[in-house]
């Protein structure tokens, strides 16, 4: 059965729409930071924050919430951008992305920003910061499940591979981490890089679960977190496949994008496509 | 005059080599984590397969539940630590500092110190007096790692009684804590109830023609250091620095200016370790002439401790030979 009514469906990809809109605004009033793997994981941080977690943006620190890790830190404007329109801070405030004093830090800062359940920004280690939580979950008895956000790239860091040896080891069913595969890295395509696959078989080889799920269908986002909350005594890791950049087509697939920004042209062609993405995003800033 | 710590131990043996107790400070360590273990139901201990040589074994075995065996894997350790401590719990982390907070040092910084999350880490086999499995094991730079992190703190314990009372002290402290154990049975120079506190440095004998601050192992060679220049009429001060972040700079700057002389001595790097805090304090507020015991810029090597002690020049002959120049030059007015 479907997690989601058509009507819920439909709302999601319309939040979806406009945090790949603030992001990218975000971004390029920054003058600085990330944006295809920000852009790529809108419609999971949108299921994550508008359906799945159980959280209270009003109540940042409640005891009760599940607990959201963002390894791959440097997506983190679409994750401020996911919570801005979830309610844990204004949506204004989007417009201090990387500046001085600010609470949303160019990688984030757990202690600036209430929501936030860790700093990160090297990579590697949120798996194992996600690990220790649903470890300390399950040493109380406690019921809240923890979910972990990883980059694919992460996946060449042997701290990773530590820790998905510990949560196999500890059956740690109350973990869900979810791999953005979208083939991209700094320096070119992950294949090309160092070779990731087959990562399916190598996560079961470490006694995980492993589902995979089109990273930009928000339903499906949905049902696989339904269904990874249902297995037993075995971490689940969800390979959500997207495309990097999507929403702006000279973006999408293109490696090049995944730590520059825009030249001011670019930004206005970006905005301009996201608008007109599949009818789905309003246009709020008619030129 | 300086006010001198109640409870340095008052017998003959003290200042008697051969006779006085001698104790591993790492066992202070699984002392203090069996009692936390009792009193505080969020303290958690993770270990990467040294639950023995570390100390940690009596905790596991007490409290199996709240255990975790990592394998051999301290950048794992560091962050799970604290994902643990993320969720309420107290987690003491333990390994050989050379690994932790050697290999894993960025995990410590990003998801411990700049996540202001409660880690406790404790370093075991520190200096050179780790003996004859050599160099690769020695840990001589884990003092300077620690305490360029911001909200971390370093502490390293003179002897056994210190080392439990600082490991049960950290558990109050709310951010993260650096212990620093040695692996050769240490001499014991305090009482088992004399005072100790994070943050304050203890004065073990007044004088004033030179201070001799020293930390770890090195304590006690300061000691028979003073007590050998007493007998040439030098009155030397030794203060136990066993914080060496946040300093007691009021002690330290007191020494510096009622004696007018100030050497340091560790089982370190002098570059960056303990010595170099004092001199980033006493460089500011009261600038004397200085000199400083710790490994001159080289890795130690296979050896019984004993012999590496003398050979690195660690002992207190060489603490004798540093006040005497550090003497001369206050004359010298250098």
């Amino acid at each position: 059965m479907a997690s989601l009514s058509d009507e819920k469906a439909q709302s999601l990809e319309a939040i979806a729409a406009k945090i790949r809109r603030d992001t990218v605004e975000a971004v390029i009033r920054a003058g600085s930071g990330h944006i295809a793997g920000p852009l790529d994981l809108a419609d999971i941080f949108t299921a994550l924050y508008f359906h799945v977690l159980k959280h209270d943006p009003k109540n940042p620190l409640w005891e009760e919430r599940d607990r959201l890790v963002l390894s791959n830190g440097h997506v983190c404007p679409v994750q401020y951008a996911a919570m801005a329109h979830a309610g844990y801070f204004p949506l204004e405030e989007l417009k201090t992305l990387r500046e001085f004093g600010s609470r949303l830090q160019g990688h984030p800062h757990r202690p600036s920003l209430p929501g936030l359940e860790t700093s990160s920004g090297p990579l590697g280690s949120g798996l194992s910061q996600a690990v220790g939580m649903a470890l300390g979950f399950k040493m109380d008895g406690k019921k809240n499940a923890v979910y972990c956000i990883m980059s694919d790239a992460e996946q060449q860091c042997g701290q990773t591979w530590e820790a998905a040896m510990l949560a196999g080891k500890h059956e740690l069913d109350n973990l869900t981490a979810i791999i953005d595969r979208n083939n991209i890295q700094i320096d070119g395509m992950t294949e090309k890089i160092m070779p990731l696959e087959p990562l399916r078989e190598k996560y079961e080889a470490f006694n995980w679960h492993v589902l995979e799920v089109d990273g930009h269908n928000i339903e499906a986002i949905a049902d696989v977190c339904d269904e990874a909350r249902a297995i037993y005594a075995k971490p689940v890791v969800v390979l959500a496949h997207t495309i990097a950049g999507k929403g702006v087509d000279f973006m999408e697939f293109d490696f090049r994008w995944h730590s520059k920004s825009f030249k001011p042209e670019e930004a206005k062609d970006a905005l301009r496509e996201l608008r007109t993405l599949g009818g789905k995003i309003e246009n709020p800033h008619a030129e | 005059m300086a006010k001198i710590l109640s409870g340095l131990l008052a017998n003959d043996t003290l200042y008697d080599r051969e006779k006085v107790e001698r104790v591993p400070t790492r066992n202070g360590y699984g002392e203090g984590l069996l009692e936390l273990g009792k009193r505080r139901a969020e303290v958690v201990v993770l270990c990467a397969d040294l639950t023995e040589s570390t100390r940690v074994e009596a905790f596991t075995k007490a409290f199996p539940e709240r255990f975790i065996e990592m394998g051999v894997a301290e950048q794992n350790m560091a962050s799970v630590a604290s994902g643990l401590a993320a969720v309420g719990k107290i987690p003491f982390i333990a390994s050989y500092a050379v690994f932790s907070p050697g290999r894993n040092w960025e995990q410590i910084r990003t998801t411990i110190c700049y996540n202001e999350q409660p880690v406790k880490i404790g370093g075991a086999h520190t200096g050179v007096s780790v003996g004859p499995d050599g160099a690769t094991h020695q840990a001589l730079e884990d003092i300077a790692i620690m305490r360029t992190l911001p909200h971390m703190i370093v502490v390293v314990p003179g002897d056994v009684h210190e080392a439990r009372k600082a490991t049960i002290a950290a558990v109050d402290i709310p951010g993260p804590v650096y212990l620093r154990f040695a692996r050769e049975k240490t001499p014991v120079f305090t009482v088992p109830d004399a005072p100790f506190a994070i943050g304050k440095a203890s004065v073990l004998r007044d004088g004033d023609d030179v201070a001799l601050i020293a930390c770890g192992p090195l304590v006690y060679e300061a000691l028979l250091a003073a007590h050998a220049l007493e007998r040439e009429g030098i009155a030397a001060r030794v203060i136990n620095n066993a914080t060496v972040k946040p300093m007691d700079t009021e002690t330290i700057i007191a020494a510096a200016q009622e004696c007018g002389a100030v050497v340091t001595a560790e089982e370190h790097q002098i570059a960056g370790g303990m010595g170099s805090a004092v001199a980033e304090v006493l460089a500011k507020e009261r600038p004397v002439p200085m000199e400083f015991i710790g490994m001159q810029d080289r890795f130690g090597e296979s050896g019984s401790p004993d012999t590496l002690m003398d050979e690195f020049g660690l002992r207190a002959q060489d603490v004798v030979a540093a006040a005497k120049r550090a003497i001369a030059r206050k004359k010298a007015g250098l």
